[in-house]
């Protein structure tokens, strides 16, 4: 990792780093004294209004997956990338808001597994809780060896020191203010990613000649690319079919795949942004928050995926003088078969904050996207230290211990989190493809997932054994699809293919999404036939944890406008516009 | 437990970007208009992104001392 920095900073940039250091601290330093039971450290004491909750629900997921890899996908892939907010993440959001959220907050759980131990029994909640504690520190340690590689490159910083210092100020404000601390920090990092980002994009439109002139750009690109006129400017124009949209994905696949599997199981089980909703303080605020967040996720593609479109339409027909660099290979830029220039997409969003940006902006600019590392890394070790405190260490380690005791466990686990993502940042520094393998497993996990809680939540009959082996079953269905299928042009390994090759597909996206489909229908069928053969659990035991034997909430708290179901209208409204105006 | 017991998260937000809108105005008035590479534009976005920054941070002081004078 030794080379030139692509730019240094100046001093009005490390002041401005070194203040919003300052202020995250101090917001942990400020919320210690309110620290005083372990719900106040794990679930903020149910005590935060909805739209402090709603803007960290977004917050805790825009990490640097979402910030760099957005960029990255809105050069590869054009507006297109708006599939994964419009299609991919508004409509689950409205359905746990609307639907989901009563059991979560209504019903004894402090966490997601623990709603799948009221529910179903003890062996779900634990695959959950250990696959979930897993996953979350790996996220946080690839969030953090991003980082330090992004920021070695740049600025040419060490790799240890950026990896060290940012988990030493992540560990400080949640040990001491739990999750208060991370959430009222999770909204000073979305206001300071909205500012760092906007005139980014206002820059960029100029340098390319407004909205005009990008659209003209890009539509030399696309038909340099081999895609019809129009394709990284219309969302939705050559859908019908895989080759003749950037994504390679058809309709289908993207609307079931993405829209449905991937984003439901994600939005309405995934702890680290249902814990965001369960510290609010009331139901109706609950089931606000992923309202509220909508409206922001709405317009992120603006923030997010227009700077890659920018640079994408600053580098094509540039050559070596593009904005985004090409990908190297033992110093000489990649060349694909098709003898085009394989480009570093991770490097456009970067990019264009070190060319667009002047010394102040540019430390404002980068504050903001060490900000979302942070916010990516508090949010998995918060989950983290609360899923590994009351469904794993409660339930199988200590039970029955005074609360004063869980509140000690839980910052000791806030410790080890962050300690154990730091030793995965340097895994994966080591063993680049490890993180590819346990990513690929992840997601295996996951994909079935919204099948269990959609038959727990809305069919009574569900039983545990069912939801367990539907669960395991899923998993091994992704695999099976997984490995016999290959995306074109990948070979045998990691990509799929390892038990033979019975399809082949279009894309690598298309591959995820198939693979996702089959999980959930798997998991779907599997827990259905089981929980027919297996006993359920008596009508008395399940109330406020089933849709049918849990009476409705009121929202009659708060006026007609702000009510859960008002704001899902509004955002259907502007959610059906958006993909209208850029179909 | 009352909503925001200990901290009015908009206090922080409001003192945080006052402060930096005010950094970056001061820097912009000092340092000029300037351009960064052949493709950006020329323009202080400096000064007038820091003062819309101090406009906000204001925003939400007011909002913050605002919410502490009416009990509930």
């Amino acid at each position: 990792m030794e080379g030139n920095p692509i730019t240094h900073l100046a001093a009005i940039d490390y002041a401005i780093m070194a203040v919003y250091f300052a202020a995250v601290l101090g917001v942990g330093f400020a919320l210690k004294r309110v620290m005083r039971t372990s719900t106040d450290f794990f679930l903020a004491g149910k005590s935060l209004p909805a739209w402090v909750t709603g803007l960290a629900f977004i917050s805790a997921n825009l990490g640097a997956q979402e910030v760099i890899g957005m960029g990255a996908s809105g050069a590869k892939y054009g507006i297109a990338t708006s599939h994964f907010y419009w299609i991919g993440a508004v409509p689950a959001m409205l359905f746990v808001g609307l639907f989901m959220m009563p059991f979560y907050y209504g019903s004894r759980a402090r966490s997601v597994p623990e709603y799948l131990k009221l529910r179903f029994d003890e062996k779900t909640r634990t695959l959950n809780a250990v696959s979930f504690a897993v996953m979350t520190i790996f996220s946080s340690g690839i969030s953090m060896y991003a980082m330090g590689k992004l920021f070695n490159l740049l600025l040419g910083w060490s790799f240890n020191t950026s990896v060290l210092a940012s988990a030493a100020i992540v560990l400080a404000y949640v040990t001491l203010g739990g999750l208060t601390s991370a959430i009222y920090n999770e909204v000073l990092q979305f206001f300071l990613i909205v500012f760092g980002f906007a005139p980014l994009v206002g820059l960029g439109l100029k340098s390319v000649g407004g909205w005009d002139g990008l659209t003209a750009k890009l539509n030399a690109a696309s038909v340099a690319n081999g895609l019809p006129e129009g394709a990284y400017t219309h969302a939705w124009q050559g859908m019908t079919h895989a080759s003749t949209n950037p994504i390679g994905v058809e309709w289908f696949g993207l609307v079931m795949g993405l829209g449905f599997v991937l984003s439901f199981g994600y939005w309405c089980t995934d702890f680290l942004v249902v814990q965001r909703a369960m510290a609010a303080d009331s139901m109706t605020a609950a089931r606000r928050t992923p309202l509220i967040a909508a409206f922001p996720k709405m317009i992120f593609p603006f923030l997010v995926i227009l700077p890659g479109m920018i640079a994408l339409a600053l580098t094509s027909g540039q050559g070596a003088a593009g904005m985004i660099p090409a990908k190297m290979a033992n110093g000489q830029p990649l060349i694909d078969a098709a003898g085009r220039t394989v480009l570093d997409f991770d490097l456009a969003t970067p990019m264009m904050l070190v060319k667009l940006f002047p010394s102040g902006m540019l430390g404002l600019g980068l504050t903001a996207l060490l900000a979302s590392f942070m916010s990516g890394m508090a949010g998995n070790v918060t989950a983290f230290n609360t899923v590994w405190t009351y469904d794993i260490y409660q339930s199988h380690i200590k039970p029955g211990a005074t609360d004063q005791h869980y509140l000690w466990m839980g910052r000791v686990a806030t410790v080890g989190g962050i300690l154990l993502s730091v030793a995965a940042a340097y895994v994966a520094g080591s063993f680049n493809n490890i993180m590819d393998l346990l990513q690929l497993v992840f997601a295996f996990v996951n994909a079935p997932l919204f099948a269990t809680f959609a038959l727990g939540m809305f069919w009574k009959r569900t039983t545990g054994h069912g939801a367990f082996w539907g669960l395991l079953s899923g998993t091994v269905g992704a695999a099976l699809h997984h490995g016999l299928t290959l995306p074109v042009g990948a070979v045998a390994g990691v990509k799929g293919g390892y038990f033979g090759l019975l399809h082949t597909y279009p894309s690598e996206l298309a591959q995820t999404f198939w693979t996702a489909i089959v999980a959930w229908t798997t998991c779907f069928v599997v827990s259905i036939v089981v929980s027919l053969v297996t006993q359920p659990r008596p009508d008395s035991e399940l109330t406020g944890l089933v849709y049918s034997l849990t009476p409705k909430p009121k929202d009659t708290d708060v006026p007609v406008l702000q009510r859960p179901a008002s704001l899902a209208l509004i955002v259907i409204v502007l959610i059906v516009g958006l993909n209208l105006v850029f179909r | 437990m009352s909503s925001m017991e200990g901290l009015d998260i908009r206090a922080p937000i409001g003192g945080l970007f006052s402060l930096l809108g005010l950094m970056l105005a001061g820097y912009g008035m000092v340092a000029g208009s300037r351009t960064t590479s052949d493709i950006a534009p020329v323009t202080n976005v400096n000064l007038w992104w820091g003062l819309v920054m101090l406009l906000f941070g204001i925003f939400m002081l007011v909002l913050s001392r605002r919410a502490m004078s009416k009990p509930g």
